[in-house]
């Protein structure tokens, strides 16, 4: 036992302390970090975007149709637009797109970390353009109702009355995402970014120990998640609260 | 045409399916100044749509809504100004519930009409009072009794001033015992000569305060009188059918 747990020591000493490799797993999680808090922001706005259009086409497509129009026209090619988007990017898989985008699309870009970002905003931002869409519909229709007996045009209700209540149902899904979007982040080693994954590849390939560093990786993203996941459960508590049904 | 009419309403229709189901099957009506017409009928006959077509919740398929002259359901008119002169109270009040009671009352006047907060909140407090309701300032919808959330929402209403108040079914939704002080609301605003509109199975309302008595069935107008009239001598065989199922 004494023994394993010396070799153990020996290992990481290799794997961190010797060449200060330690700091690779410092830059990785930097890059996680910075992949996965932008790729969020850019997949909030993408998908306020596209909730927008699509829950806009649900609810007043009708309407619309019966004054005719270039808007109602604009609307319906938006929605599918967004409706192609969204089959696109939720049926293929996250690394694929990744490789597009750096190998195809963005092929003069030299910044694996850039790159990164906009592959994995692109694909949250279909995820949470469903997050933000169900959570628009699951507002009672009275609500949209009373909003617009009142004189409030369409775009006022949504920002005076729906979109508040529908942040409250959408927060806890919306931070589940970011949740999942720090684990999918970790393939973003397949196109040359030294993430936390990457990190832990690169040191088990220099030191030849795989125990260790694998190991460390999976702590690391382990902590994360379940101190996300604790903020999670306050920032449900708090809703439940604030909700006084 | 009569010059008094506040809402004339011409050969109004509204199918649903390609003409299958026919909420709405011509109806003609003019409301005038300072009237009370109770519209009742059995359920799924179209009296709700019809209210909601007033104001263009529900979009006719067909026929006018002249609201103080306009033909509102002319797709060049801008509704949303007309509604503002034209209140609505639902079955399910359908409260703002992450607003207080105040915010609830003073959000249309003060992003649409511009006032200043200040102004918005002594108006409300007003109309708090109106409704007995002025120690519910500071609360949340989900605090209140199912009477007390129906007289704010109609507090709420008329906030905006309007012109004329529609009643979609008030106290359809509340318990017995609430009943009572949502009407005295109601019956209050008829007395201070607010046009009011109202789908109700109330038939004591209809009786006491009504101008105006109003039989819906399949879309139509089936029967129309004074409600000593209406509720006496009933002449539409629906209509006798009818009176006879409801306890009065």
């Amino acid at each position: 036992m004494a023994e394993w747990f010396h070799s153990i020591a020996d290992a990481f000493n290799r794997c961190f302390i010797e060449d200060n490799r330690w700091k690779w797993m410092l830059e990785g999680l930097g890059n996680t970090m910075i992949i996965t808090i932008f790729a969020l922001l850019i997949g909030i706005v993408l998908g306020i975007i596209i909730a927008a259009v699509r829950s806009t086409y649900d609810m007043n497509g009708a309407s619309m149709k019966k004054k005719g129009g270039l808007s109602y026209v604009l609307l319906r090619i938006g929605n599918f637009i967004c409706n192609l988007f969204l089959t696109v990017i939720r049926g293929t898989p996250v690394v694929v797109q990744l490789m597009i985008m750096y190998f195809v699309i963005l092929v003069n870009v030299t910044n694996g970390v850039l790159v990164a970002v906009i592959a994995f905003g692109i694909n949250s931002g279909a995820y949470v353009a469903e997050i933000f869409r169900s959570g628009i519909m699951s507002i009672d229709e009275g609500q949209i109702e009373a909003g617009r007996s009142l004189g409030f045009n369409y775009i006022q209700t949504m920002i005076f009355i729906i979109i508040p209540q529908a942040v409250k149902v959408v927060l806890p899904t919306l931070f589940n995402e970011l949740i999942v979007l720090i684990k999918e982040t970790s393939v973003a080693g397949y196109v040359g970014v030294m993430d936390l994954t990457k990190a832990g590849d690169k040191i088990r390939g220099r030191t030849f120990e795989a125990f260790v560093p694998l190991i460390a990786v999976a702590v690391v993203y382990l902590i994360i998640v379940i101190i996300l996941t604790r903020i999670l459960r306050i920032i449900e508590k708090r809703l439940r609260k604030g909700e006084r049904r | 045409m009569d010059n008094d009419a506040l809402i004339q309403v011409r050969g109004l229709k509204k199918y649903y399916n390609d003409g299958a189901v026919k909420a709405i099957d011509g109806v003609d009506i003019d409301i005038r100044k300072g009237e009370v017409v109770v519209i009742i009928g059995p359920s799924g006959c179209g009296k709700s749509t019809f209210l909601k077509s007033l104001n263009l919740l529900e979009l006719p398929t067909e026929g006018k809504i002249i609201f103080e002259g306009e033909d509102i359901n002319d797709s060049k008119v801008n509704v949303n100004i007309h509604r503002q002169k034209m209140g609505m109270v639902f079955q399910h009040f359908n409260l703002f519930p992450h607003m207080t009671v105040l915010g609830n009352i003073m959000l249309a006047p003060v992003k649409l009409k511009g006032i200043s907060k200040e102004e918005g909140r002594k108006k409300a407090m007003e109309l708090l009072r109106m409704v007995h309701l002025e120690d519910k300032a500071e609360e949340y919808p989900a605090m209140l009794s199912g009477g007390q959330k129906q007289r704010i929402a109609i507090a709420r209403a008329l906030a905006m001033d309007p012109d004329v108040m529609l009643f979609d079914e008030p106290t359809s939704a509340l318990d017995p015992e609430m009943v009572g002080e949502v009407l005295d609301i109601m019956k209050e605003l008829a007395r201070e000569g607010m046009t009011m509109i109202v789908v109700t199975h109330e038939m004591g309302f209809a009786k006491e305060v009504g101008s105006r008595v109003i039989f819906f069935d399949s879309g139509q107008i089936r029967e129309e009188n004074s409600p000593a009239e209406f509720f006496a001598h009933p002449k539409d065989p629906r209509l006798q059918e009818f009176l006879s199922k409801v306890l009065i």
